[in-house]
């Protein structure tokens, strides 16, 4: 028995089937071909499945497809704007913050969303803001850094 | 903060040393780049495991029937379905496996050896019905006695894992079999007369727990065993032609029939060199006619794969009262997991790899256990071993009053010095590393406060050469398409590309890398052992002039005159009245003359040879035991760092996962040997609230085996941090800590003890 869910997902209207047991994370990759966001756990450790659902961060392998009705999506695949990099995807290829890039997807999102709350985070908020996601690879090092240097690229374009 | 210190007169480079952005990088940063799991192959269907929920039982029977009855199941594997193999192996260029071994680990055969082994799988046409029809294989189990410490599976009543395995020792061959693989033993000079002739000896014994390479991305695989007998892979692996060869002699068929697309790789650090679900995909494929896809859950990874070992290591160093090392003696016991063929030997040639010492001997034991299979992580067997080392080099220079940068300069490894295992260094830059965390802002930066230390440590990792192959297609624009096979787990597509970029003098985004499947490049070892930027970087190097020979032989038809009179300068082409770009050359020469096509293919014989030395600073709260890192310097030398930035990111990353092993990772086992932190929630892996900025300081002592002075870097810095943590911990709280991870309870503990001793 599979219910019909209708969102709205990178702007556009969607609507699916999915069974109750599925969560968003499996209907996004394996149903919508949404695949930008990754799994890493599927029990909402590690961050890597991360999209915006009403604005708000979460991780898509914790929240279940069909509680997504009526609900705004945002995923990876719609941070670029009509083939211009978001100021978080421009500054982390040019501060090398990525590695394998797995994880990549859920940073941007975690970071996308706590600059939108906090233009102008601090070192250690940035740092709490990113705690629910894991990178193995980088050290978070240059990941911080790529986030403050986009929030100073934003903080550029306003002014 | 990163600083580069160029220790010898740099050579002019316009790529090499610059900061481009990644050619696979607007992928990975939009969601695009296709890992395995993203993967959607027509017609495709999932296949599950059964694994064992104890940690060592005989199997009496397995029965897939009801499994196979349900609607929706396609096929059922067990280890019936795979050829019974001798004992005959190959070297993946991190490790021998064995291929009996190996297959046994795949699917247990006749007994599983730890919670978690593989037992049987099932294909069906979604993961949850695969699942669930796994539930339903019924296995028999006769429950047996495991054993999960090292010391503990040495000992003569311990339950054994094989029955058959008798000791590999240079000494006589024992009679009884024992979980003893293998004893090794290296020596120099006379340990007798060393200690002798030493004013200070000390003795300290070690434990460190198991850990995990703790890739984000999980083992995924998706198989297609076509009706005319070839077999396709697409699979997350640090080695394309290292999976061929190991499904290959599985599954007993020709490496030809066999072809393995890379796809981008999650991390590895080691661990995603040997196969797993790969032939059991296959079968499942060819039972039922359908491309297979397994991904492994997280709690699988942990309890399956990997882990690096965990050791128990006795260190006795001896000095002279002016702080000369003089005499070194190591016992080392590695557990290898369930079947022989851990670290062992690596781990006892690093022991006292940064040290020039005269007399020393290092025995080491691998030893198997009821745990998953041990593999590569990060230089493996090095970290181990530098946490005892370390540890005992501190505790001596604190007993002679000596600095410990100083006690380490006083000894250090260098051009000439012989390890105990038998090499002798080329030029080296241990103590290039020393001098520059000696000379740095945070070495001269007082630390003050209650509760805090400041503690350094070095470390050393082989690295290795190995056979690469690429191709380099000139293109009819001018641009240079790169054809590898080292699957690039960290921004290696650009540290080649500007390599030859360099070598053709253009520039690194005219360079188009692209890794391919091993159908499609020459044999190319893993990627692995810090291997990729040196030995593909040298067959790129050879690719690179191999283009320029043919350049110049059609420059010179084009120009109506001897190849002889053509000079090549930085990418210009010219002869005394003629002059073009490189990219002018080749859109010219391109039009009306056969295509370049550029060949580079080695076999690097030598190890780059590196080393790092690390400083931290760090509190710890007296009331929970907890550690805060408060300042990080990683130095290391890189030979002549390609990409700065990538070389930066491999020393903090690097960092950071010896920082995680230092203080809070471990596999929990509880007294059935089941591991019972099986999740990142329960396996604590650092996150960035956990640490400070990582600063660098990039040393480049030129490597004299590679044309740009290369090294690997990939592996060293994972090493010093638990040593250099330790030393800092010790200055915090006046206790030395002889174990990992040094986690809030076990160092609560120890402060409590001191406190009521005091």
């Amino acid at each position: 028995m599979k219910t019909h869910v209708t969102t709205t997902i990178n702007g556009e209207s969607v609507e699916f089937l999915c069974q109750p047991r599925q969560s968003l994370l499996e209907v996004l990759r394996d149903e919508l071909s949404l695949t930008g966001c990754k799994e890493g756990c599927n029990n909402g450790n590690c961050g890597a499945c991360t999209v915006m659902l009403n604005g708000s961060p979460v991780d898509s392998c914790l929240v279940l497809a069909v509680e997504a009705e009526e609900a705004t999506i945002e995923t990876i695949e719609g941070v670029a704007d009509k083939g211009h990099l978001h100021p978080l995807q421009q500054c982390f290829l040019e501060g090398a913050a990525l590695q394998c890039g797995i994880c990549t997807p859920g940073f941007i999102m975690a970071a996308k969303a706590l600059l939108e709350k906090n233009p102008q985070p601090t070192e250690e908020e940035i740092r709490f803001g990113l705690a629910g996601n894991l990178c193995r690879c980088t050290g978070y090092d240059k990941i911080v850094r790529a986030v403050q240097a986009a929030a100073e690229l934003q903080k550029e374009s306003v002014s | 903060m990163s600083t580069d210190t160029t220790t010898e007169t740099p050579k002019e480079y316009k790529v090499i040393g610059t900061r481009p952005i990644r050619h696979d990088g607007a992928d990975k940063v939009t969601g695009k780049a296709v890992y395995t799991s993203d993967l959607h192959v027509p017609n495709m269907a999932f296949g599950a495991f059964i694994r064992s929920p104890h940690a060592h039982a005989r199997i009496i029977s397995v029965d897939t029937s009801d499994a196979e009855n349900m609607p929706g199941v396609l096929a059922t594997c067990t280890s019936a379905d795979l050829p019974s193999l001798w004992d005959k192996g190959d070297n993946l260029g991190e490790g021998y496996v064995n291929y009996a071994h190996l297959s046994g680990n795949i699917l247990a055969r006749g007994k599983a050896l730890y919670k978690g082994h593989a037992i049987a799988a099932v294909a069906a046409t979604s993961t949850h019905l695969a699942e669930e029809a796994a539930k339903r294989i019924k296995v028999e189990y006769e429950p047996l006695l495991a054993t999960t410490w090292v010391v503990d599976a040495m000992q003569k009543n311990a339950p054994l894992l094989h029955d058959k395995l008798i000791t590999h020792t240079l000494d006589d061959e024992p009679a009884k079999p024992s979980n003893i693989a293998e004893h090794v033993r290296f020596e120099k000079g006379n340990i007798e007369e060393g200690f002798a002739a030493a004013d200070v000896v000390i003795e300290r014994e070690f434990k460190t727990s198991t850990i995990h390479q703790g890739y984000i991305e999980s083992h995924v695989s998706v198989a297609l065993w076509n009706e005319d007998g070839r077999l396709k892979i697409w699979t997350a692996t640090q080695g394309s032609f290292a999976t061929r060869q190991q499904v290959a002699a599985v599954l007993e068929m020709p490496v030809s029939q066999v072809t393995v697309t890379p796809c981008e790789i999650g991390g590895g650090f080691g661990g995603k060199i040997s196969i797993y679900e790969q032939p059991v995909a296959a079968i499942l494929s060819r039972k039922c006619g359908r491309p297979i896809k397994i991904a492994m859950r997280r709690d699988e990874v942990f309890e399956a794969t990997g882990p690096t070992p965990g050791s128990f290591i006795r260190v006795k160093l001896g000095a002279t009262k002016d702080g000369k090392l003089n005499a070194a003696e190591a016992w080392v016991a590695f557990d290898a997991g369930a079947y022989p063929g851990g670290f062992i030997a690596p781990g006892c040639m690093c022991a006292l790899s940064c040290y020039d010492i005269p007399h020393a001997t290092v025995d080491g034991f691998d030893v198997v256990l009821n745990k998953p299979k041990t593999q590569a992580y990060r230089a493996p067997g090095s970290t181990h071993v530098a946490f005892a080392v370390e540890s005992v080099i501190d505790e001596l220079a604190t007993e002679l009053k000596i600095d410990p940068i100083d006690f380490r300069l006083n000894n250090a490894a260098k051009e000439g010095t012989r390890r105990v295992d038998g090499p002798v260094y080329p030029r080296v830059g241990l103590v290039e590393c020393l001098q520059a965390i000696q000379n740095s802002d945070h070495w001269k930066s007082p630390l003050t406060g209650p509760n805090r230390g400041r503690g350094v440590a070095c470390g050393f990792w082989f690295n290795a050469g190995l056979k690469s192959s690429v191709a380099a297609n000139v293109n009819a624009d001018g641009t240079v398409t790169l054809i590898e096979g080292s699957t690039d787990i960290g921004g290696t597509r650009t540290s080649l590309a500007m390599q030859l970029a360099e070598t053709l003098g253009i520039n690194a985004e005219d360079v188009i890398p692209q890794v391919v499947d091993t159908d499609s490049v020459g044999f190319t070892d893993v990627t692995g052992g810090s291997r990729v930027t040196f030995a593909t970087g040298l067959a790129t190097y050879e690719a690179g002039l191999d283009i320029q020979r043919q350049l110049v032989k059609q420059a010179a038809k084009l120009w109506e005159c001897d190849s002889e009179d053509i000079t090549v300068t930085d990418g210009t082409y010219q002869t005394k009245d003629k002059s073009l770009s490189f990219k002018e050359l080749a859109v010219q020469v391109s039009a009306s003359n056969e295509p370049i096509v550029g060949r580079g293919a080695v076999d690097a014989p030598n190890a780059s040879n590196a080393f790092g030395a690390h400083i931290v600073d760090l509190e710890v709260d007296p009331d929970t035991g907890k550690v805060t890192i408060l300042r990080y310097t990683a130095c290391q030398d890189a030979g002549k760092a390609i990409h700065p930035s990538y070389v930066e990111g491999q020393m903090q990353g690097g960092a950071v996962q010896g920082i995680g092993w230092a203080l809070n990772e471990e596999y929990f086992y509880d007294d059935h040997g089941h591991m019972r932190n099986a999740s990142f929630l329960d396996y604590r892996m650092p996150t960035c609230y956990d640490l400070p900025m990582i600063d660098t300081i990039i040393v480049e002592v030129a490597n004299p085996d590679h044309p740009y002075g290369v090294r690997g870097v990939g592996e060293v810095p994972i090493v010093p941090p638990p040593p250099a943590i330790a030393s800092a911990m010790h200055q915090a709280t006046g206790i030395r800590f002889y174990e990992l991870p040094m986690s809030p309870p076990k160092v609560w503990k120890a402060m409590m003890t001191k406190n009521t001793e005091d």
